[in-house]
């Protein structure tokens, strides 16, 4: 993604945080979102990380962070204890994607997720040709991809589905800008706002 | 990060007499008291650059810098501390005190019970974490400081910085705690009870008044270091270090054992006893015990039911904590224990799980992961604190 992609994206997803939320960020990388969220909507929170240089950027912004691995559980959190938790490229690096997905509605009043959509046409026509998609928003190849939860736009529906997770805002992300018509076809990013049912 | 060299910091021992009794967790008090301690840096005008650095089991005021031509002489957190390190003594005004019941300085029960005449020994009274906190307080009272920057420490000295934040909240403003614990656990405790029965037990122990028989216990501070000092290592730096290696295999047998059961016959059994002996040479025996004693007594939560989240509501300190995950005697677990009560009280905090081989020691070695946090977590704190000097 370009720097200008990035900070539109960054900007849609913080746009569906209510200001002045407390905010959990699994997977907070060097806590850019959360930086952006403390600046520009009076939010307050931690982020969760497990990388090393990471968790150091996010102490040299002065993000609160949490050196955690993910794939252990949130049972440092209580029940409702977040207005929002985020999962902003996350849930497909995670062993355990559809308990943590859980776990994110049970933490956060609210919950927001996002990852890369592999039902975005450019991933299909790959599959289609026989290959599995590298492209801008998936640079790696099948067998070193960190992305070990392959899912669509319209897998992750049925998952919340499943969950009895009640979807409150869906949509898809190219290039920064909002996809509302097909993002499961159109969208390279899929962007989702739950609570538990 | 800073590049350029800096001069040799030269550290000057400095001590502060208190007359005032200062009334003990036990019921107990002492009067006529010295703190040793060493300060690192200027403090600026408005006194808010201050940080105080709370030492562990066998470490002293002595943190950073050496003394003045004497070699090997630098101080126990001298890679953390000092101009253009982690904890910048360009920007900080740094502290290091001694605690009470210590035997580098400040009184101990090495030195003279005024009401006696006679060396206190084993009549020192049980000082806790919480009088060491309220003594280091009345040093910064006496400095004319009423607010740390920051108050850190590993280990013990983690403890420490811990329990500002709860007795003093409103002098604290950030808190850095290191491969530090709540509290002990048995297993803890059960280590340390065996150090102290090593030194209780050995004969020149004389109940603790081994000074008028002109001995010192040195056989059970030696065992009680080796526990100690297994403790502190990770089973894999041990291996590491010295796996099952010989110190001197004989030549006439395949094994290269001398198949003696008193003997030194591993490196890592000279090792130990080679700390053992360095040890006993120093230290105090009643010291140990009463140090020992201070970490197992810590408990914050005791007094809340066993409730640490409803301890920590005290705080207000922001807090920055570290772990290293091979580190059995403060695991990672126990500091997650106190990321969870502060998260409970919707405190800032910031978490570090450095992986990294060394076990407990870790804290006072160089892992540039855990350099790197620490220095730019002081960095934050830096901005927010007018340097010494005035100038930005």
């Amino acid at each position: 993604m370009t720097h200008d992609t990035q900070l539109r994206t960054l900007q849609a997803i913080a746009a569906l945080v209510p200001h002045g939320s407390r905010v959990l960020d699994l997977g907070c990388g060097d806590g850019a979102l959360l930086a952006h969220l403390q600046q520009h909507r009076g939010c307050s929170g931690y982020g969760v990380e497990l990388n090393d240089a990471n968790v150091h950027a996010c102490v040299q912004r002065g993000v609160n962070v949490l050196q955690l691995n993910l794939d252990q559980g949130l049972s440092l959190f209580g029940d409702q204890s977040f207005d929002v938790v985020l999962q902003i490229d996350t849930l497909q690096h995670l062993r355990n994607a559809e308990t943590m997905l859980l776990e994110t509605a049970r933490v956060g009043r609210l919950g927001i997720v996002s990852f890369p959509n592999f039902g975005h046409w450019p991933n299909r026509w790959s599959v289609l040709q026989g290959r599995m998609p590298v492209t801008k928003r998936l640079p790696y190849q099948w067998y070193d991809t960190p992305n070990i939860r392959v899912g669509t736009f319209a897998d992750f529906e049925v998952l919340a589905t499943k969950n009895g997770l009640h979807l409150l805002d869906a949509f898809g992300l190219q290039d920064g800008a909002r996809v509302a018509v097909w993002p499961n076809l159109l969208a390279g990013t899929a962007v989702f706002k739950f609570q538990r049912g | 990060m800073s590049t350029k060299t800096h001069p040799p910091l030269i550290a000057k021992p400095q001590s502060m007499h208190f007359a005032a009794p200062l009334s003990l967790q036990s019921g107990a008090s002492l009067r006529d008291y010295t703190l040793a301690y060493e300060t690192y840096g200027t403090l600026n005008a408005d006194k808010s650059n201050a940080v105080l650095v709370c030492h562990a089991l066998n470490a002293s005021h002595h943190v950073a810098g050496v003394y003045e031509n004497q070699a090997h002489s630098e101080g126990w957190w001298d890679n953390m501390i000092g101009p253009g390190k982690p904890v910048d003594t360009a920007r900080f005004f740094v502290i290091g005190v001694n605690n009470l019941g210590s035997c580098f300085g400040s009184t101990g029960p090495m030195h003279t019970h005024p009401d006696t005449g006679q060396v206190y020994g084993a009549d020192f009274p049980v000082v806790t974490v919480e009088d060491w906190v309220n003594a280091q307080a009345l040093l910064l009272d006496a400095l004319g400081i009423t607010q740390l920057a920051a108050v850190m420490g590993g280990s013990l000295g983690g403890m420490q910085a811990l329990s500002w934040t709860l007795q003093h909240p409103e002098r604290v403003r950030h808190a850095v705690v290191v491969a530090s614990a709540p509290n002990l656990t048995a297993e803890n405790i059960a280590f340390n009870e065996v150090a102290r029965r090593a030194i209780v037990t050995d004969p020149d122990f004389h109940g603790g008044h081994f000074y008028q028989h002109g001995v010192v216990p040195k056989r059970g501070l030696r065992i009680a270091r080796m526990v100690g000092h297994i403790t502190y290592l990770s089973d894999d730096v041990m291996n590491e270090k010295f796996g099952r290696e010989l110190r001197n295999a004989v030549a006439d047998n395949a094994t290269g054992y001398r198949y003696s059961t008193q003997d030194v016959e591993f490196q890592i059994e000279s090792y130990l006893r080679y700390q053992g002996d360095k040890f006993s040479e120093y230290f105090d025996a009643n010291t140990y015990l009463l140090i020992t004693r201070a970490l197992d007594y810590f408990d914050p939560a005791r007094s809340h039911g066993g409730d640490l989240s409803a301890a920590f509501a005290r705080t207000s300190a922001k807090f920055l904590l570290v772990s290293f995950t091979t580190d059995w005697r403060f695991s990672s677990a126990r500091s997650r224990e106190m990321v969870r009560a502060l998260l409970d009280n919707q405190r800032d905090v910031s978490y570090a799980e450095i992986d990294a081989p060394h076990g407990h020691d870790a804290f006072l070695l160089d892992d540039a992961r855990y350099m790197n946090v620490v220095r730019s977590y002081f960095e934050r704190i830096a901005q927010e604190t007018p340097l010494a000097g005035g100038a930005a």
